[in-house]
Order: C-alpha cells, then structure tokens, then sequence
C-alpha cells in the first residue's frame, strides 16, 4: 500500500465533493457535540445527587403542643374525620413527651443503616428558619412555639431512605418523616429527561449525518468510477479501491469530531468556568472539572472516526462495484 | 490458457442467453480474433474471462484455473495476469501518460522503484518514448490507444485482452496499432482480440472464431473475417 498515493487520492476526492464534505462535517459535529454534552449532563447530574443526597437527610419531626391541639380538635368532630384540619392522628396523645425522644434517639442509633443523628430543639429550628427565610412576611408571624422538634438523620447509604421512613412513620409522637431527597429526585427526574432529549437529538443528527456520508460516498464512487473501473481490471484489490473512499469519509468524520470536541472544551470554557461562570454564580451545584470534558473527547474522537467509516463501506457495498 | 466447456450465459430479464454451449481451447502464445455481429456474445465472451460475469452453465477455465470455485477475493490476484484494451481508452483525462501507465502499478502496490523502471520501457516498446509527460488529452487516438496498451502490458500479463482497440482509429492508424499488438503477442503473451475490422482480421490470417447469436459457428486457424464463404 502506498500512503502517499491514498493520501492524494482522498485530498482530491474531498475536494471534489467540498459542499457534500461541509455538510458532513457540520452534522458530524453538531451530532458529537450532543452527545458529548448528554455524557457531560449525565455526569453532572450523578454528581449532583451525590453531592446533595450528601447534604440531605431525612427529617423526623416530632409532635409539638400546637400539632397534639390540633389533632385533638379534629378528633373530636362529630363526623370523625381528621381530612383538612391538618391534624396528625400520631399526634392526638399530645406532645412528644422525653421518653419517646429517648426511645427514637436510641432506636436510630441502633440502626446500622444510620451514620449519624442530630437532634434539633424548637429554638434552634426558628433560629434557622429565621436566617434563611428572616426577611419574607411570613417568617415574621412565625413564633418558636409554632417550630417543631426534630432528629435529623444522615445514611450511610442516602438511597434506602425508605426503610428509616417505614421504621418511624405512625408512631406516637412522631408528627412527619420527611426525606429531602424526594425533592431532589424530582429535579433529578427533570434533568434526566432533558438528557434524554439531548441524546434523541443527537441521534436524529447522526442518522442525518450518516445519510449524509452515503450520499457523498455515492457520489464520490460515481464521480471516480473511471479511476475504479481500471483498478478492478488491473487486479487492484477491493480493499485497495474502497480505502480511499472510506478513508474520505473517516476524515470529514475526524475534523467534525475535532469540532464537536472544540464545542464541549468551550462550553466548558465559558459557560461553567468564565464567560457566563456558572461556577461561581451557582454555588450550590458542585460543577465537574476539566478532567471529565477531556475524558469525554477519546469517546468523541472514537465515534467520529468509526461511524462515519462504517457507514462508508456500507454504501460502497451498494454503489461501488468490486 | 483458456478453456470453455459448453459455457452457457443468460442474464436476468432477458429470454435469449447471450452464449450458448461454447466450448473451445485457445493456447499460450495464441493470437486470436474474435469476430460475429454486435450482440453475438462477443462482449459476454470477454466479460467471462475477466470474469466480471460468471456463466450460467458450464465451466470457464483462464489460466488453469476454475472461475466458478475461485472465491472473489481472489479474482484481483487473476486480473494482475490479464491485461484489457478498450475502443474508447479509459484513460484518465488529468494524469499524464506516464503517470497513466504507473497508474496500473501504483493500485497493486508495486514499488516505486519497479514502476520508475517499468514505465519508461513499456512506454518505449509501444513507441511512445519521450512523450511521457504529455496529456492524453493532446494526443491523437492512435497515441492514446498505445499508452492504453502500455497501461494493459505494464505489469507483463499473460493473456492481453482488446476489445474493439481499432474501433475509433483510421485504417492507418490501426495498422500500426495491430502491429504492436503482433509485436507483444511475439513476447509470449496470448491476445484475444475483439473486432469488426474485416480489413485486419483479412490481413493478418490469425485464428478466427466466429459467433453468431451466443452460438460458435466457427474456429478456423488463418482465417478470414467471413460471411462470404
């Protein structure tokens, strides 16, 4: 095989078909480039879920006086029915009195699924809802009598929250369990169906540019089916004669890929890091660094250089001749 | 060299086959003229032998080898042996001759310095010495028709195929052009050749088989192009 002979026959044949070449090119990239950012986003999102079912635990709040009143008047209906009243029906015995505390504490410590318990007074609690929502009207009628008692609970593995809830839910004295996470799973439900989207769209680009390298590879055979018709009856060998083609293809591939690639290092570039600088503007989400964009790229490059030949020497099979 | 045995052809769509039960011998060194009206399975014949068709019937031997067992990747292997002239050329229009030539040698991987030396002296021996860097495009048919030629017998095949090579050319020209191919069938090499130039196949008195409506009709050695027999 003789390199420098392909080499000239590619050049040439990419030349030839230069808009046909573009229109690879662009779709290549755009096509890599969302899949390398729905590889990005899948990442970012495991992060985050890391990062915030870290933060989160669940919550067991106890029955305060307000709530056992409560619970008590809407027992005390005629018709029985505690439905709108926002009573807790656990809370009907009354507040949670030291004994319970003691028993719940001591249970979840025993539970070897718990990393760790925090117990958060009343005061403390109105203390916190001051500082984070102080200065909206409704935090001013809030009253530290109004602010329940809690354990807050950290897991040592944040996705079986639902055995902690089944333990501690309807007990006497308990007035809610609540686990953060299941908030989190919303927003998390959300960005997986926009990864979703991401990734349907790549694929109708890709399919689009696939199409688009069976219609070049088609006529790049024709325009140069003088060159093949002499090399098949010299004796050249099909791999020979298909090289130059798929080789064709597997350039434009690799210069969309190198694009694709260039989109995710700059989005990286000026969206997470400066430019817009999502990374200091939301501090809350903890961005993927540097390490994960440029360990995408291999995947990237791969692909841009295997579909696009793939696809070449399917239409060869059908266009060109050997 | 070749042997047909009651080889029989038909394409799909099409009820009357273009060969019917040929079967015939054609020896190394033999120069042979292929002759019969357009449609008498003259291109079939040849289309065989390169096997760019395989028969539907019977059995096609080129170089002692079966073409019906030999597996298709192999086929490029048996055309490096074989060398083809057409009535139009082929010619690449934006290489030069001597490029054109090389060609032929580049697409088999020959090495360069085997081509370097090749060219010149193939390009010579069909008296186009000192024209390698010309265009084809500024040569006259006959000039174009020898650098076919030497493109065909670069690689020194054993069997030299020419279909119609005098189709386009003057009475004159193709004379010349008729002596070259008597001149390399000289060194060894078979030519089959397809023609409808009763003049040269009178003139030369070389084997002659005749078809006629896929049917061989006649093999005559030092024979004459026909029908007024």
């Amino acid at each position: 095989m003789r390199a420098q002979f392909v080499m000239s026959e590619i050049g040439v044949g990419l030349r030839r078909n230069l808009t046909m070449t573009f229109a690879v090119i662009i779709s290549v990239a755009l096509s890599l480039a969302l899949f390398g950012g729905s590889l990005l986003m899948r990442e970012q999102v495991s992060r985050m879920k890391g990062f915030w079912y870290d933060k989160a635990n669940v919550s067991i709040y106890l029955c305060n006086k307000q709530d056992a009143q409560e619970a008590g008047e809407a027992a005390a209906k005629p018709d029985g029915s505690a439905s709108g009243s926002g009573g807790v029906a656990t809370c009907r015995k009354g507040a949670v009195t030291d004994e319970q505390k003691k028993q719940i504490e001591s249970e979840l410590k025993q539970m070897t699924l718990v990393k760790s318990v925090a117990y958060e007074s009343a005061d403390e609690a109105y203390k916190h809802y001051q500082e984070q929502y102080g200065h909206t009207a409704l935090a001013s009628s809030i009253t530290p009598d109004q602010m329940q008692e809690s354990f807050r609970v950290k897991l040592k593995n944040p996705e079986k929250y639902k055995v902690v809830t089944s333990a501690f839910a309807g007990r006497d004295g308990i007035h809610t369990v609540d686990d953060q996470r299941k908030e989190i799973d919303d927003l998390f439900r959300i960005l997986n169906y926009l990864n979703y989207a991401a990734l349907g769209i790549m694929l109708i680009m890709l399919i689009v540019a696939l199409l688009l390298i069976v219609n070049t590879v088609r006529v790049s055979a024709f325009s140069r089916r003088r060159e093949t018709g002499i090399m098949r009856l010299v004796g050249a060998s099909s791999f020979y004669i298909q090289v130059p083609f798929i080789m064709e293809a597997a350039v434009a591939g690799l210069i969309g890929a190198l694009f694709a690639c260039a989109m995710l290092v700059s989005g990286q570039y000026f969206v997470i890091d400066h430019g817009v600088g999502l990374r200091d503007k939301i501090q809350l989400i903890d961005f993927m660094g540097w390490g994960s964009v440029l360990a995408k790229l291999p995947y990237v490059l791969f692909i841009g250089l295997l579909m696009p030949s793939m696809a070449a020497f399917i239409a060869l099979r059908k266009y060109l001749k050997v | 060299m070749i042997r047909f045995d009651s080889v029989s052809k038909s394409y799909p769509k099409q009820s009357r086959p273009a060969l019917r039960e040929v079967s015939l011998d054609i020896a190394k060194g033999e120069f042979v003229f292929l002759v019969g009206s357009s449609g008498s399975g003259k291109s079939t014949f040849l289309r065989l032998i390169l096997r760019e068709e395989r028969a539907s019937h019977g059995q096609v031997h080129v170089l002692g080898k079966d073409l019906a067992k030999l597996s298709n990747w192999k086929v490029p292997q048996m055309r490096r042996q074989l060398g083809t002239v057409f009535q139009d050329f082929r010619l690449l229009p934006n290489k030069t001759v001597a490029e054109n030539v090389a060609f032929a040698q580049e697409v088999i991987g020959k090495p360069r310095g085997e081509i370097r030396k090749a060219v010149p002296q193939v390009l010579e021996l069909v008296g186009l010495g000192g024209k390698e860097d010309r265009m084809p495009g500024e040569l006259s048919g006959g000039e174009q028709q020898r650098v076919a030629i030497a493109r065909a017998f670069v690689n020194r095949p054993a069997l030299l195929i020419a279909d119609e090579p005098t189709g386009n050319l003057d009475p004159q020209t193709s004379v010349g052009i008729m002596k070259l191919l008597d001149r390399i069938n000289r060194t060894g090499t078979t030519v089959i050749m397809a023609t409808h130039d009763q003049q040269i196949v009178d003139q030369m008195r070389k084997r002659v088989i005749e078809l006629e409506q896929g049917r061989l009709v006649r093999d005559q050695s030092r024979g004459v192009y026909g029908y007024q027999h």
